[in-house]
């Protein structure tokens, strides 16, 4: 019986995809293939997809130019928005405030000095109806940076967008809803792990239900990596985690191929070069091979590992900044050659202040240059084959495995289990601790450089480029606004549904996703809705450990 | 310097908490005893801290931008209970808000690329004042 190559199988699914309007040549007319490697290897699109989920990969679509951003009142950040837009980016991703990314209003006392400096402030419904006016969230898709407080966002952002017209299965976009990252590195958390869980559990439920272009989930690295971890562990930790959320879904009765395919991947670029790259093809493996063997998927879909990347915020200087957009370029390659779906270029002012327009536009060029002027993006994974990258992509791989085998133990045989329990005894967070600790160690012993630091450092006394300024005047602006909203609504509308949140959180068995629709919908506010959960589900305390 | 008690805090929301754990290893490794509050704290619970347990400095790491609402409200805090104890704050600080924090009370602030060798000089200099 004649058996068609790997070669043969890939040529297929490639002929059949749909591809950009492009000359696939090089500059002196070199026409490419798509892809490169012998006729027994795997190809892009095929399992375990070290080489790229897709067939054609940026041949059929380049990445999303996914521009992070948000400061300030939800009117600044739209107006923002629209700029990228009319820039060229074609996604956005929300950057949410302290006081929003732990669930509380801008009039809590806790909130104060905080109010849309990291990003923007979200009170109630009327800020997100702000927030997304005149953008058509049918065509450009969303991402919304937010954990904790992810399930009450989310349904504002449901609710505002079916009052836009837009219904909630035409949505796409991303909820980054990765809460056990934030135990282990970015420490926004707000209730305990198990309880937050169950929150994640109920998105998952009503995203595979009713929104079918919706990633649930963003599986994040990023944190982790900036909190200091090493590229091994980002890795290890964000798949085991992403191992925890597929159990969860699993233990809630959600068939593994119904829920898997709307799951996403968020990684870091930092600036080791070929390590990232390695990473990335290594999480591709990783995950096909975990998802068919252990969760028994079937889909191809369910297997083929997605990506965001975001270059490393952390390898930024403070010092001589315009260098960042050096290392930004080198980190935003790697996620190129890495195969990433989508990309955020960090601007080169980020090491000391939110982005000023003009750096966060020299960001996004630098992002249309790797995709228009180098040709980088005519062949997938372009460095596969090459006997370093292969064998570096070999060796994280393995590192991973070992750090799973350990989680794996910790659990009884339960990842799910294993990740909560190393929250709980500190295992993530004491990892990434001595990891940052240990570079340090190398940076101020001098055996590693950085430019501009710890060495280099002539031009450091020069002035310092301009640099966005945040004014007061946005927290007290934010503040009216609230007054606003809650002498214009329906208090009692609000406090009904309020104690059908209070009662839906108290059983386990029922999806917390609609009593939050409806208590948004009356313009109960973000700090209202979660401080009512809070009081069935607790606080979670760490206890730091240095 | 040796035993001299350093209370290192985070206070407001901002949960960025690399630099305070990796500042808290540099600081024991100069030879100071060095108790950390954990995330979330208030200028109260950070003042009323330090002067309980008598500490010699306190440290803060702000990387939220909120540092010049928090940090010259904690410096008032410990002020109000009668000590002196110094604060240094440590994260991003624009340089255009280091008048305004010397003013308040903040004379030692360290930004990003301090060595460890920087850090304790500096934290050894504002003990000495």
């Amino acid at each position: 019986m004649y058996m068609p190559t790997n070669r043969e199988l890939w040529q297929d699914a490639y002929e059949s995809s749909r591809l950009r309007d492009a000359d696939f040549e090089t500059m002196s007319g070199i026409p490419l293939d798509p892809v490169y490697g012998p006729d027994d290897g795997a190809f892009p699109g095929q399992y375990p997809y070290t080489r790229g989920p897709y067939p054609s990969m940026y041949r059929s679509k380049l990445w999303t130019m996914r521009m992070f951003a948000g400061f300030g009142t939800a009117d600044d950040t739209n107006w923002r928005f629209k700029e990228i837009i009319k820039a060229g980016g074609d996604g956005l991703s929300t950057a949410f405030d302290m006081p929003t990314l732990l669930g509380i209003d801008s009039d809590d006392p806790m909130a104060l000095g905080e109010v849309g400096r990291c990003g923007v402030a979200v009170d109630t419904l009327a800020d997100m109806e702000d927030l997304y006016r005149d953008i058509d969230l049918g065509e450009i898709t969303t991402s919304m940076t937010i954990n904790s407080p992810a399930a009450v966002i989310f349904a504002m952002f449901v609710a505002q967008a079916e009052r836009a017209g837009i219904p909630r299965a035409k949505l796409g976009g991303t909820l980054q809803n990765d809460i056990l990252k934030e135990y282990q590195a970015q420490k926004e958390f707000v209730f305990p792990p198990r309880q937050s869980m169950r929150l994640v559990r109920d998105t998952i439920d009503f995203t595979a239900a009713e929104m079918p272009r919706w990633h649930s989930i963003s599986i994040s690295g990023y944190h982790i990596r900036e909190a200091g971890s090493t590229a091994v562990e980002e890795l290890a930790f964000t798949l085991a985690n992403g191992f925890a959320y597929v159990e969860l879904a699993m233990q809630a009765g959600l068939d593994v191929d119904m829920f898997a395919p709307r799951l996403s991947f968020f990684f870091n670029a930092h600036i080791d070069f070929f390590e990232e790259i390695a990473k990335y093809r290594a999480a591709r493996r990783i995950w096909a091979r975990w998802m068919k063997e252990r969760y028994g998927a079937e889909h191809e879909r369910s297997m083929q590992l997605r990506f965001h990347t975001q270059t490393a915020g952390v390898s930024l200087t403070a010092q001589q900044p315009e260098v960042n957009i050096v290392r930004t370029s080198i980190e935003a390659l790697a996620g190129v050659l890495g195969g990433t779906q989508s990309l955020h270029t960090n601007s080169m002012d980020e090491a000391m202040a939110l982005p000023t327009e003009k750096a966060a536009r020299i960001a996004l060029r630098t992002q249309q240059v790797i995709a228009n002027e180098t040709n980088v993006a005519h062949v997938a994974d372009p460095l596969g084959g090459s006997h370093y990258v292969e064998a570096l992509t070999d060796e994280v791989e393995r590192q991973a495995e070992e750090l799973f085998s350990y989680l794996d133990e910790l659990g009884d045989g339960s990842m799910l289990e294993g990740a909560i329990r190393g929250i709980e005894e500190n295992w993530f967070q004491g990892k990434i601790a001595d990891s940052a600790y240990e570079l340090e160690r190398k940076l101020n012993s001098g055996r590693r450089i950085t430019v501009g630091v710890n060495a280099f450092t002539e031009g450091n006394e020069e002035d310092q480029i301009d640099l966005l300024r945040i004014t007061t005047e946005d927290e007290s602006r934010q503040r009216k606004r609230l007054d606003q909203v809650r002498q214009d609504r329906d208090q009692t509308a609000v406090d009904a549904a309020l104690a059908r949140i209070r009662s839906d959180a108290a059983d386990p068995n029922v999806n917390l996703m609609p009593a939050l629709i409806d208590a948004v919908g009356v313009y109960a506010t973000l700090g209202e809705i979660m401080g009512t959960m809070e009081s069935e589900f607790g606080r979670h305390v760490e206890v730091p450990v240095i | 310097m040796a035993g001299e008690r350093i209370l290192i805090a985070k206070v407001g929301l901002d949960g960025h908490d690399r630099g305070i754990k990796v500042v808290a290893r540099i600081l024991r490794d100069a030879g100071y005893e060095v108790i950390y509050t954990g995330l979330f704290q208030t200028p109260e619970t950070v003042a009323a801290a330090a002067v309980d347990e008598d500490v010699d400095a306190i440290g803060l790491s702000m990387l939220s931008g909120a540092h010049m609402t928090l940090a010259p409200m904690v410096v008032e805090e410990v002020r109000r209970r009668g000590s002196e104890i110094p604060v240094i704050l440590g994260g991003i600080v624009p340089d255009h808000d280091l008048d305004a924090l010397r003013d308040a009370g903040i004379g030692t602030v360290l930004t990003p690329g301090a060595t460890a060798e920087q850090i304790a000089a500096e934290v050894a200099a504002a003990l000495a004042a």
